[in-house]
């Protein structure tokens, strides 16, 4: 049976040295809805994308999470890239003597691999590489250096748009992609999302401001509070928070809480 | 038990026998340094762990064993040399093989290449420019409490001679294949010249190549002289094996306003040590060492450096990075001296190392002396684990753990092999390294002596 949910996630819990971070979050995305989850620092945002690529830093420690109907949680993270998940990371890494050539003909062709087709070809990677370039206005100059070696900010964040334009993933998560661009790099990283998006990709923005969305526009945003979503609705909700900040959500949150508590007693 | 007693007094047996055994026909130019430096060697020994300069180094590994052969080459052991053909696609050199650090036919004369260097044997130098030996023969090289320097120019018949006069510039790269090829253990002992004149250029790539699996023993000296305004290159790679022992002292002097790079890629050895000494004797010279090593098993790799800063407004690095698996232990010590009218100097020294296993060892240790006030000089070592960062990064794009380990060893590599000036010799020199990484490096690798 076709599962009609591209990710669900489901009551997930998570710590990070036995401190509860994640407190029973679920989530569920379809096949080509953009969603937004917002919240101050120290939410858990950060935390999810991890659990959702497999960093080890944080423990799983009950929930779900399923992609494509796939127990996602016992996957590798290479596995997870192959079946088409991509982190766009809040702080890239530089890789010093890995060029990004090499870099992006091995993952391409681990990903192909994968799904049972022939390595490309040179000439028509090196065709996709031209064509994503532009596609996410990376200057030619960066592609042909080590892995994010000596970009700036702006140029890694336009990097990583431009690892998932060579990459097409089936779900993007974009952990904080507009922190430290300036108005003109935001507006080509978030059209670069826009151009590269298939119709039934989807796409997780994982961020503390509403700006990004102006340009990404999502179909639901969520409030990640004390790791668990306490609010969702649509883009009004972003625009909500941009003008009257977090405050009022935590007083929502914790007078819920003291309910929830007192009921349970 | 001390192992060496027995091996010295094998060698003064060598020693006393060598008029009509391994020395016979040497050139009195040469024979002339050889009594003071034995009893030299006699004095100083062979270097233990007590010795400073080889505090993490234990040569007993390859000076304890009980070996043949003393090599001193005769006509006839040179027919497998010439067989071999160094398969280097794109890389455009003049090449010449030598058997065991030795020049075949090394009593013909010595050999022009186009723009007027010469190449040949000690012996034929000795006969063709003799005041020019004279005047460079022994004068860099320098004891220094090291018994195996004298013990060389005591014992070593003859070795590679390379003279590249005044204004000479020759712009193919000169490479050296040395095969080390024995029906029996050997020690083998070299002794190398090398004189680049007053503007002239000359980049040379040794490739040191154990071609049969019996156990060696290498113990190399070469000088090396930089005139005014000159430019010299070395590359080495040395692609050994497990029972091979392969220990060079290399001593650069450099004149002013010159150039001089040394690069040492250490791709398989059971016991390798490169000692590297730079002298910058004039003001306004440039001289930079690199290293590079990838062991294994029960290897152990050590990389020796000292800079000698002695004139003012002059510039040095040293870059050494060492990738270590299994037992394998790696040593790198660096010097650096600032003699006390050496002013303006600029001197940087870094060593990096990567540890794969528990068991792994490395050990660094950094010196500066600085005799001059106006200075710039800094070193940094680091030893560490692959970073997990960019491992996960690179798994976070689908790439396997396995693979991605790879690369990042790949990269750390090749950041001492970017300096190497020469880019078809830099993509060779790449893809031995990763084959190396990849375990599928053997000593066989691109020989063309199938001797199964």
């Amino acid at each position: 049976m076709q599962t009609e949910f591209l990710i669900q996630i489901k009551d997930l819990k998570a710590s990070i040295d036995n401190k509860e971070i994640l407190k029973g979050l679920t989530l569920e995305v379809k096949p080509g809805e953009i969603h937004a989850i917002m919240g101050p620092n120290g939410s858990g945002k950060s935390t999810l994308a991890n659990v959702l690529t497999g960093r080890e830093i944080a423990t799983v420690t009950s929930g779900t999470v399923t992609f494509e109907g796939k127990n996602l949680l016992e996957m590798s993270p290479e596995e997870r890239a192959r079946e088409g998940i991509f982190l766009s990371f809040q702080y890239p890494i530089e890789i010093p003597g890995v060029s990004m050539v090499n870099f992006m003909k091995t993952a391409i062709n681990e990903q192909r691999k994968h799904r049972g087709l022939e390595p490309l070809s040179a000439s028509e990677f090196l065709r996709q590489m031209r064509e994503k370039k532009e596609l996410v206005e990376i200057d030619s100059a960066l592609t042909n250096r080590s892995v994010n070696e000596g970009f700036s900010g702006g140029e890694k964040k336009k990097n990583e748009i431009f690892q998932m334009a060579m990459l097409e993933p089936r779900l993007a998560l974009l952990d904080e992609t507009d922190s430290g661009l300036d108005i003109d790099a935001l507006r080509i990283v978030a059209n670069g999302v826009n151009k590269i998006r298939r119709p039934d990709t989807s796409v997780i923005v994982i961020t503390h401001y509403q700006r990004l969305l102006d340009y990404i526009v999502p179909d639901f945003v969520h409030v990640l509070y004390d790791g668990r979503i306490v609010k969702s609705g649509g883009p009004e909700l972003a625009l909500k928070l941009e003008e009257r900040g977090y405050d009022w959500i935590r007083k929502e949150a914790e007078v819920s809480e003291e309910t929830w508590t007192t009921d349970r007693k | 038990m001390d192992y060496r007693p027995e091996v010295i007094s094998r060698l003064t047996e060598l020693w006393e026998g060598k008029d009509a055994g391994v020395l016979q026909g040497s050139p009195d130019i040469y024979n002339r340094y050889r009594a003071e430096a034995f009893s030299e060697f006699l004095r100083l020994g062979i270097p233990d762990r007590k010795n400073e300069a080889y505090k993490y180094t234990n040569l007993e590994k390859s000076f304890g064993h009980r070996y043949e052969q003393y090599f001193s080459p005769k006509p006839d052991d040179f027919r497998e040399a010439e067989r071999f053909h160094c398969e280097v696609e794109d890389l455009d050199v003049w090449n010449m093989v030598l058997l065991n650090g030795f020049f075949p036919r090394g009593d013909e004369g010595l050999a022009m290449l186009p723009g007027g260097i010469w190449v040949g044997s000690m012996k034929a130098a000795a006969r063709q420019f003799p005041s020019l030996v004279e005047k460079h023969y022994n004068k860099y090289a320098r004891n220094e409490n090291d018994g195996l320097v004298p013990l060389n120019t005591a014992l070593a018949s003859d070795g590679l001679f390379l003279y590249a006069p005044k204004n000479t510039v020759y712009t193919k790269p000169i490479q050296i294949v040395n095969l080390l090829h024995s029906t029996q253990d050997i020690f083998t002992q070299d002794r190398n010249l090398v004189v680049v004149e007053d503007g002239a250029q000359m980049s040379l790539l040794v490739c040191d190549h154990a071609i049969s699996p019996q156990h060696y023993l290498t113990n190399t000296v070469t000088e090396v002289y930089v005139g005014c305004n000159a430019r010299f290159e070395i590359i080495r790679v040395q692609n050994q094996h497990n029972d091979s022992g392969k220990i060079t002292h290399t001593f650069i002097h450099q004149e002013r306003d010159s150039f001089a790079s040394s690069n040492n890629i250490t791709l398989h050895g059971g016991l390798v040590r490169n000692a590297t000494w730079h002298r910058l004797n004039g003001e306004n010279a440039e001289t930079h060492s690199y290293g590079l090593f990838l062991a294994d098993k029960q290897q152990h790799i050590a990389n020796f450096v000292k800079v000698d800063h002695a004139a003012p407004n002059c510039n040095s690095t040293q870059l050494f990075k060492g990738v270590l698996d299994d037992n394998a232990s790696g040593a790198f010590n660096g010097r650096i001296m600032v003699h006390k009218d050496a002013q303006k100097t600029n001197a940087f020294q870094s060593s990096n190392s990567i540890i794969l296993s528990d068991t792994a060892r490395m050990d660094t240790k950094p010196q500066l002396e600085i005799y001059a006030d106006d200075v710039k000089c800094s070193h940094g070592a680091t030893v560490g684990q692959l970073d997990e960062n960019a491992l996960f990064y690179l798994r976070s794009r689908g790439i396997d753990a396995k693979e991605a380990k790879l690369m990042l060893m790949f990269g750390f590599a090749h950041d001492v092999i970017k300096n190497i000036p020469i880019e078809a010799l830099r993509e060779r020199i790449d893809n031995l390294v990763l084959m190396r990484l990849r375990g599928e490096l053997s000593r066989c690798a691109s020989c063309a002596i199938q001797c199964n």
